[in-house]
């Protein structure tokens, strides 16, 4: 025990108090910082796991749960290296000061690359006190076993001791080896080797969420809900011709509200007062010249033939096989087609919120990003603060999906509370989150294939002309890619990037290629895109799923048929081959079963791969052919993503991202006149209803206990426009090149009058 | 302009001094730090912030506080508890009904009334009767299946 008593003690938390309100007597301490710090270093197995006198753990996540439960998942892997229930693990997750940068929830890595350190320093943690149990038992390592985080002397299991005996409160003190990379790439071990998946236990259990109780009897906090003394509520107010700033404002109008301040940094304006009510009052009296700006957008009317005119600015051809003109020249039969993709919000489900605590020489941000190790270094930046004086604190906000709105209030808070010297609580109104959040980028995609006489494809070309993914960085480390930023003349950066499809289709000669041009209107836009889940994936899928279809038809093929028919890849044949089958789906050719009553049914089939997940999709549709209404019904999803960790958790994201992947084909478009966007709340930004919503979706799950897990949180989703489209085909023989499939859209298409 | 008022919220007496014209949202979340009706839009379209008002379901970012009076006021807090649960929010865990939970509130505060009027409500009731409410995450069908649950025990 003496190597052990030497252990530091854990340090335990600061004491700045954080009151959640509900009920009023009971604000809960935050730990926050008195002495900032930078984060734990990834080389130190104390920072991803510590073990309580009680032999509880908490393990230190440094991404977090967007509303997956990912963090279930995590708790679940790390209890099973050290063999302790997973109700005895808690996790503390996105938290500076706490957690190394794992890079925050990105690309649906959250499992797949942030739950690797975390397994390795559970298996290194087991080491380590099965060592400590065998000195303190008088026994060697394999002469012992251990059951709920006791470990007893296997031929005489009276001899035992519990976790929390043999560290309990006390650091490890056990260096890991770090790649030295922070971000998604961040991986620690050490020198234990993790258990063989044969061997599992409590991963591929549906484990619950400990967060669903806490919500649904009301005590579970939002970053919406934090409060510190003296906090003063701000609303921003942005202009309604993008470009214009204020010229003159004047503060004497919101003299009656009471405290109300204003804060005027070129072209960022804010309001604060110490009642939220009176925050909201001040913005919209606050009387304000604009100056006049030149309206800078095309109108939605406009978009793609804006689109198809602009000079690309980055052009890139990821796959390039052979001479797939030539090849196509070449074909018995040429097909092709353009499919065009709006301009989509994040619409997240919250106005963004943040609250920012800045004084002279710290500062904390409490936010509801997904990335919280950025947003602290982002307002650090936008202070003239070193990044070890700032700490993040993530807050659950509502569902993000990716760089939303959440990454700018952030620093509008920090702005405001530097300039107002007291804590400033940021939430945007509905019009601020719809109007203004960043947006996933419209695309024009042309697909180009030639046939042979056999039916199969001999050349095939897909070329994506997009605004930039990147247009502002999907992180906000960088203060100059936000709207505070770039409201206060930062130096702009932006980067170009779009994608091709990944769908790995056995096609002789091929060329996959992107195009981006330039953005609408390069500074504080309303139009700025970024990533929005599955960045591009649901465009590109749409367009390239939907192009499939279209060549099976052309070949006279079953669209399953077709796509097995070009694939060698066994895992995708066998998901699409468990989704034919859980679907019951007969081989014919799309639209052959067409009648021509009212409300008419199709099918349509769609595949994809992101990353190493492999989705099938099947989906029966309704279409009425009066209202112009689209309704799937029916789904079946395939769904490959290697060694499943929790299948319920699983199933509940596979069957929100169809929801929202037919919510984003059937309704989401961006709409926008030369001055500004006008799609700004439920109404002008309408998303998937509860009467649309499936009868059924039926999931099959494909655990692949050999294979490392990869993400789930957008794999899914990326098929689902297509899918639909292709079923809108077969039932009524409308082949649909622009998404959202509206009403409108549907009976425009119908011929039906609107 | 501002008005003396007595909320009576979750059956307990709240005094609130604030502009007449103030949605009840914000006394319930600023002043008196009640914080599950959560804000969605201002405009009830999202049913976020749904409380009951004399039972009537209501979007509380829309109802001036001066519009209150002496209506009773119930929050999800005041639904139902972890020892004595409304039978909705049994079966929304069972059913892990939600994904970020953001919006929650709406959907049980509605399904509570909609079940309260409707205790044998169909599939087909409870598709209508929470039409208009707004999920972004898409958890619609996990929530169909939890309100029907309700329906059923």
């Amino acid at each position: 025990m003496g190597n052990i008593s030497r252990r530091s003690l854990l340090r335990t938390g600061g004491a700045l108090v954080v009151s959640f309100g509900a009920p009023l007597a009971s604000p809960i301490a935050a730990s926050a910082q008195t002495q900032p710090k930078a984060g734990p270093p990834p080389d130190q197995l104390d920072t991803w796991l510590a073990i309580q006198h009680d032999g509880s753990v908490t393990a230190f996540f440094g991404k977090m749960d967007p509303g997956q439960g990912v963090d279930v998942a995590i708790r679940q892997i790390v209890a099973e290296e050290l063999d302790i229930a997973v109700e005895r693990v808690a996790i503390v997750m996105g938290d500076t000061a706490r957690t190394a940068n794992q890079g925050g929830a990105s690309g649906s890595t959250g499992i797949e690359r942030g739950g690797i350190t975390l397994r390795y320093a559970g298996a290194e943690a087991r080491r380590v006190l099965l060592d400590l149990a065998g000195q303190h038992l008088g026994a060697p390592v394999d002469a012992l076993r251990v059951r709920d985080g006791v470990v007893s002397c296997i031929a005489d299991p009276a001899r035992q001791v519990s976790y929390g005996d043999l560290i309990g409160d006390r650091h490890f003190d056990v260096p890991l080896q770090w790649n030295g990379v922070y971000g998604n790439g961040l991986v620690a071990r050490g020198r234990a080797e993790p258990k063989h998946p044969g061997d599992y236990h409590i991963v591929g259990t549906s484990v619950p969420r400990t967060d669903i109780p806490e919500k649904v009897f009301a005590r579970h906090h939002f970053v919406t809900d934090i409060r510190l003394p003296g906090m003063l509520h701000a609303r921003m107010i942005r202009p309604a011709v993008t470009g214009s700033v204020p010229i003159a404002v004047d503060e004497a109008s919101i003299a009656d509200i009471a405290g109300a301040r204003v804060v005027w940094k070129q072209g960022f304006l804010g309001v604060a007062a110490p009642r939220e009510w009176d925050a909201i009052r001040a913005a919209r009296t606050l009387k304000v010249t604009w100056s006049q700006a030149v309206p800078p957008f095309p109108g939605t009317a406009a978009l793609y033939d804006h689109m198809r005119a602009a000079t690309p600015i980055a052009r890139k051809e990821p796959v390039k096989q052979g001479d797939a003109d030539a090849a196509i020249a070449g074909a018995t039969k040429i097909v092709e087609a353009e499919y065009e993709w709006p301009f989509q919000s994040h619409a997240s489900m919250g106005p963004a919120c943040a609250v920012v605590d800045a004084r002279p020489d710290s500062a904390t941000v409490w936010t509801g990003t997904q990335k919280p190790h950025f947003a602290a270094m982002g307002v650090a930046r936008i202070l003239g603060l070193t990044l070890a004086q700032v700490r993040g604190i993530w807050v659950r906000g509502a569902g993000s999906y990716g760089r939303n709105d959440a990454g700018d209030a952030a620093m509008d808070a920090a702005v405001m509370s530097q300039a107002l010297g007291a804590p400033v609580r940021v939430q945007y109104m509905r019009a601020d989150g719809t109007g203004w959040d960043p947006k996933g980028p419209a695309s024009i995609h042309r697909a180009r294939a030639g046939l042979d006489a056999n039916g199969k494809v001999v050349g095939y070309r897909f070329d994506s002309r997009g605004f930039s993914r990147t247009d502002i960085a999907t992180t906000e480390s960088d203060p100059a890619h936000s709207l505070a930023g770039q409201l206060m003349d930062m130096k702009l950066s932006p980067t170009q990037e779009f994608g091709i499809p990944t769908e790995p289709y056995q096609f002789p000669a091929q060329l996959r290629a992107w195009e981006t041009i330039p953005a609408l209107f390069d500074r504080a836009s309303p139009l700025r895109s970024s990533h929005l889940r599955d960045p591009v994936g649901p465009q590109l899928g749409f367009a390239s799923e939907s192009f499939i279809d279209e060549l099976a038809h052309a070949a006279g093929a079953d669209a399953v048929a077709f796509r097995l028919a070009h694939l060698q890849d066994p895992r995708a044949i066998a998901a699409i081959g468990a989704c034919a089958a859980s679907f019951r789906w007969q081989a014919r050719i799309a639209g052959s079963l067409r009648v021509a009553d009212p409300v008419v049914t199709g099918r349509g089939f769609a595949y994809s791969q992101r990353g190493q997940t492999i989705v099938a999709l099947a989906v029966e549709v309704e279409v009425n052919r009066t209202t112009g209404r689209v309704r799937p019904r029916r789904w079946t999803v395939a769904h490959d993503c290697g060694l499943v960790i929790n299948p319920q958790g699983l199933r509940l994201c596979i069957e929100s991202n169809i929801a929202q992947g037919s919510s984003r084909a059937l309704w989401e478009e961006v709409t926008f006149n030369p001055a500004m966007v006008t799609s700004v709340d439920w109404v002008s930004y309408p998303i998937l209803d509860m009467a649309d919503a499936p009868d059924a979706i039926d999931i099959v799950l494909l655990d692949r206990p050999d294979l490392p897990p990869s993400g789930a949180g957008e794999g899914s989703i990326r098929p689902v426009a297509a899918a639909i489209g292709n079923a809108i085909f077969d039932a009524t023989g409308i082949r649909l090149h622009r998404a959202p499939f509206t009403p409108e859209r549907i009976k425009e298409a119908l011929g039906v009058p609107t | 302009m501002t008005q003396h008022i007595v909320l009576d919220i979750d059956g307990q007496q709240y005094p609130v001094d604030a502009d007449p014209d103030m949605p009840l949202l914000y006394a319930l979340r600023d002043h008196l730090q009640l914080d599950n009706p959560r804000f969605g839009c201002g405009l009830g379209q999202c049913g976020a912030c749904t409380v009951h008002v004399d039972g009537a379901p209501t979007r509380s970012c829309s109802l001036p506080i001066s519009a209150v009076g002496t209506a009773r006021i119930v929050t999800l807090a005041g639904l139902g508890t972890p020892d004595q649960p409304h039978v909705l929010q049994t079966a929304f865990i069972q059913e892990q009904a939600t994904q970020c939970g953001y919006c929650l509130n709406g959907w049980i505060m509605t399904a509570a009334a909609l079940l309260r009027d409707k205790p044998h409500a169909t599939e087909a009731d409870i598709r209508d009767g929470l039409s208009g409410l707004k999920c972004r995450c898409g958890a619609h069908l996990a929530i169909l299946r939890a309100v029907t649950r309700a329906a059923r025990a």
